[in-house]
């Protein structure tokens, strides 16, 4: 009997401490005192993903509190906020694309209306807050630019050529003479030593947002501006669609790759044709630099141009520049962990390693006031800031207001129906206006 | 006997109890309640009732993935099964080398279907590209790809239950039908096949099924491009799920249904194969 309790005992005793070792390993993550707060970072760039957790960990040499930060894979931001954010240690630090992105979570957006990040603003317009504007919930951290980036030796090259169709970047100031320049190239594709004139305009998952997301801001933009649009609207006309076959035409017929083959074409096949200098156009913003950076093209030789679609009025358009990169503090951590996350925001905004990384590093403009000193040396961004100077206007970023994730796997898988010549352009169409109209229609039924 | 097994059953099958609660029934019964709420995280969610089930067969991709789910899994388990039977019949007879082919056949099941997506996927661009195109070109493309996909994982796993049963049938029923004069296809339709009909049915289950199941290899090899024609509704379900902002009860809702059809299905299946089995 006292050796079957023994046994008994022994054997109770096993399974307790299995499981509790279990249990507690699924309780809680970290070790270090959790009175201090610890931060937990969703980063949204994976090409930042690095010089974020080098920052983090220089935070943590520095203060002793723990900054995790997690980026997810490109394409999969959504799905990877939305089961971290069910976990018990959820982040404490997530992003949002702007005012559509912010409607879903809203739920989880702290109030920033007295933090650093805020204060330090220099347009403090430009943070989104809760509808009746009592609450500060996101702050944009980085201003981006894109349009056409191009490599100028090759397009110098090209204007040597006899019967080229411009002879200095300059004179591209409309679709028309992109166009010709463009086609111009392609016909001479042998003699400058280039595959297309542009790159490759890949429709998988990594690459499609440039067509059916920026790439469409720009005619809902003269649609915005003719019709006096700000908000969200609930229907759209399509009145610049003719300019967005246009300029598609251009890059699909005028490429390094049949457009048979673009279903399965990545980002990494176009930054690589560019990189390489094998394409002279290419179409990605200032974040591409630092993929680009480092390869057979000199950052001499970047240089951007705006993306023309045959608008009225386009002489005097610039690059396109906006931020779909905003910053929300979860409402839902303990108050230790807000306070340690909006402390170590602080710290990125105004401390020396901070600033160095978001300026040089990881090259963006931010919109903050403390960064005077630190400006950026990315050569994309320097081009943004010469149309500037030269009083071009710059075009804005709509596409925060387009209304659904849906709405633009509509629009891009038309795109590339019409590109292989399975499908028509009137399926573009319908999938931009009446598709617009039916997502509104759902997104807000739903909201 | 008993009585020790009473007294000491739970040590053995606690541990394996609490993971599987944790595991499988928890997230069963909540995946059940999610599909009647409306939420955004799975632990932050308000009652709708029956809503959701109402935009799971207004959604037309769910209709089109279902017809192109249940096209998919007849043609793999017709293929699979009737691959890996010829295999299985040419392996059971002695030869040199027989168990290194066995081997080799069974490998390709080794491999998850994440890595085996993209491996084929490279190998059928790099085929499809002496014509210009690629396996997401178009919806065809992507169901021929995944069946040669699903094929060449499952025929060697399916193999190996063939193998087993026919290595079950005596030797001496084989010997008297020959002895009789029945010819080879003879003793196959009438002796070999209704002796291994166990084995069919265990196989015909799990390619049927798998080719519901399928997602990891889906996701892989064409993610549902193009235009999501390409998608099986396990993937379906998930791109609801996670692609679209305000319809994750509708994709749970998906989900339940999902079960349930795979589950009748399943039952018909086992009770009109059973039905079939003989004993030797």
């Amino acid at each position: 009997m006292n050796k079957h309790r023994a046994v008994r005992m022994l054997a109770a005793g096993i399974v307790a401490i299995s499981l509790s070792g279990a249990l507690a390993a699924c309780g809680s993550g970290s070790s270090s005192d959790d009175s201090a707060g610890k931060v937990y970072y969703l980063n949204f760039k994976p090409e930042q993903a690095q010089d974020w957790e080098a920052l983090a960990a220089a935070y943590t040499d520095e203060t002793g509190v723990d900054v995790t930060v997690q980026t997810a894979a490109s394409g999969t931001y959504e799905t990877t906020l939305k089961s971290e954010m069910a976990k018990s240690d959820a982040p404490t630090l997530f992003q949002v694309n702007g005012p559509v992105g912010l409607a879903t979570w809203k739920d989880y957006a702290a109030d920033l209306t007295d933090t650093a990040i805020y204060e330090h603003l220099s347009d403090q317009s430009i943070a989104l807050t809760s509808d009746d504007d009592s609450q500060v919930l996101a702050i944009p951290y980085v201003m981006e630019t894109y349009g056409i980036i191009y490599n100028k030796a090759l397009l110098d090259e090209y204007f040597a050529l006899p019967g080229a169709a411009a002879t200095s970047v300059d004179q591209i100031t409309s679709f028309d003479t992109l166009a010709a320049v463009a086609e111009g190239i392609q016909a001479n594709k042998d003699t400058l030593g280039v595959a297309g004139a542009f790159t490759s305009a890949g429709f998988d998952s990594s690459s499609d947002w440039r067509f059916k997301t920026h790439l469409a801001n720009i005619p809902l933009y003269y649609e915005y501006k003719d019709d006096g649009v700000t908000g969200q609207p609930a229907t759209i006309k399509g009145t610049y669609l003719d300019g967005y076959k246009d300029i598609f035409d251009l890059y699909i017929n005028n490429s390094t790759t049949e457009p048979s083959l673009l279903s399965s074409k990545t980002i990494d096949d176009a930054t690589s044709e560019f990189a390489l200098g094998q394409a002279v156009f290419y179409q990605n913003g200032t974040w591409a630099y630092n993929d680009i950076k480092g390869q057979s093209v000199p950052d001499d030789d970047l240089g951007m141009l705006p993306i023309y679609i045959g608008a009225p009025g386009e002489e005097d358009q610039g690059l396109t520049t906006g931020s779909e990169n905003y910053w929300v503090i979860n409402n839902k951590s303990s108050e230790a962990d807000q306070q340690a996350t909006k402390d170590f925001l602080e710290w990125v905004i105004t401390s020396d390693a901070g600033r160095d990384s978001l300026a040089n590093t990881m090259g963006f403009v931010t919109p903050f006031d403390t960064f005077g000193d630190y400006q950026s040396t990315n050569p994309l961004v320097l081009a943004d800031a010469e149309y500037q100077a030269a009083g071009k206007t710059a075009v804005t970023w709509n596409f925060t207001t387009m209304p659904s994730e849906q709405w633009k796997n509509g629009v891009g898988q038309a795109l590339l129906q019409y590109a292989q010549g399975t499908g028509d352009w009137d399926a573009v169409r319908s999938a931009f206006v009446d598709g617009w109209a039916t997502e509104y229609e759902l997104a807000h039924a739903n909201a | 006997m008993k009585r020790t097994l009473i007294r000491w059953g739970w040590l053995f099958t606690g541990p394996t109890l609490i993971a599987f609660m944790i595991g499988f029934v928890v997230p069963f019964v909540l995946g059940v309640y999610l599909s009647f709420t409306r939420f955004t995280t799975v632990t932050n969610s308000t009652w709708v009732g029956f809503d959701n089930y109402l935009g799971v067969f207004a959604d037309g991709t769910f209709v089109h993935s279902l017809w192109y789910t249940a096209a998919f899994a007849i043609v793999t388990t017709v293929v699979i099964n009737v691959a890996a039977f010829a295999v299985a019949y040419m392996l059971v007879k002695a030869f040199r080398g027989a168990n290194l082919f066995r081997s080799v056949f069974f490998m390709p099941n080794l491999i998850g279907g994440i890595v085996l997506g993209y491996i084929w996927m490279l190998l059928l661009n790099g085929l499809l590209g002496i014509w210009a195109r690629s396996i997401t070109f178009s919806a065809t493309y992507g169901f021929w790809g995944m069946v040669a996909l699903m094929c060449w994982q499952q025929i060697g796993y399916m193999m190996v239950i063939y193998i087993a049963g026919l290595q079950s049938i005596p030797g001496e029923l084989i010997e008297s039908a020959e002895m009789d004069g029945a010819s080879r296809s003879q003793t196959l339709w009438n002796i070999i096949i209704p002796l291994v009909m166990p084995s069919i049915t265990v196989c015909t289950f799990l390619t049927i099924t798998n080719g519901f199941k399928m997602f990891d290899q889906n996701l892989a090899l064409t993610n549902g491009a193009p235009s999501r024609l390409s998608e099986l509704l396990a993937l379906n379900i998930y791109n609801t799920f996670y692609a679209r902002t305000g319809f994750e009860g509708v994709g749970q809702a998906k989900a339940v249904v999902f079960l349930l059809i795979v589950a009748v299905i399943a039952l018909i299946q086992n009770r009109l194969a059973r039905s079939k089995e003989t004993q030797a």
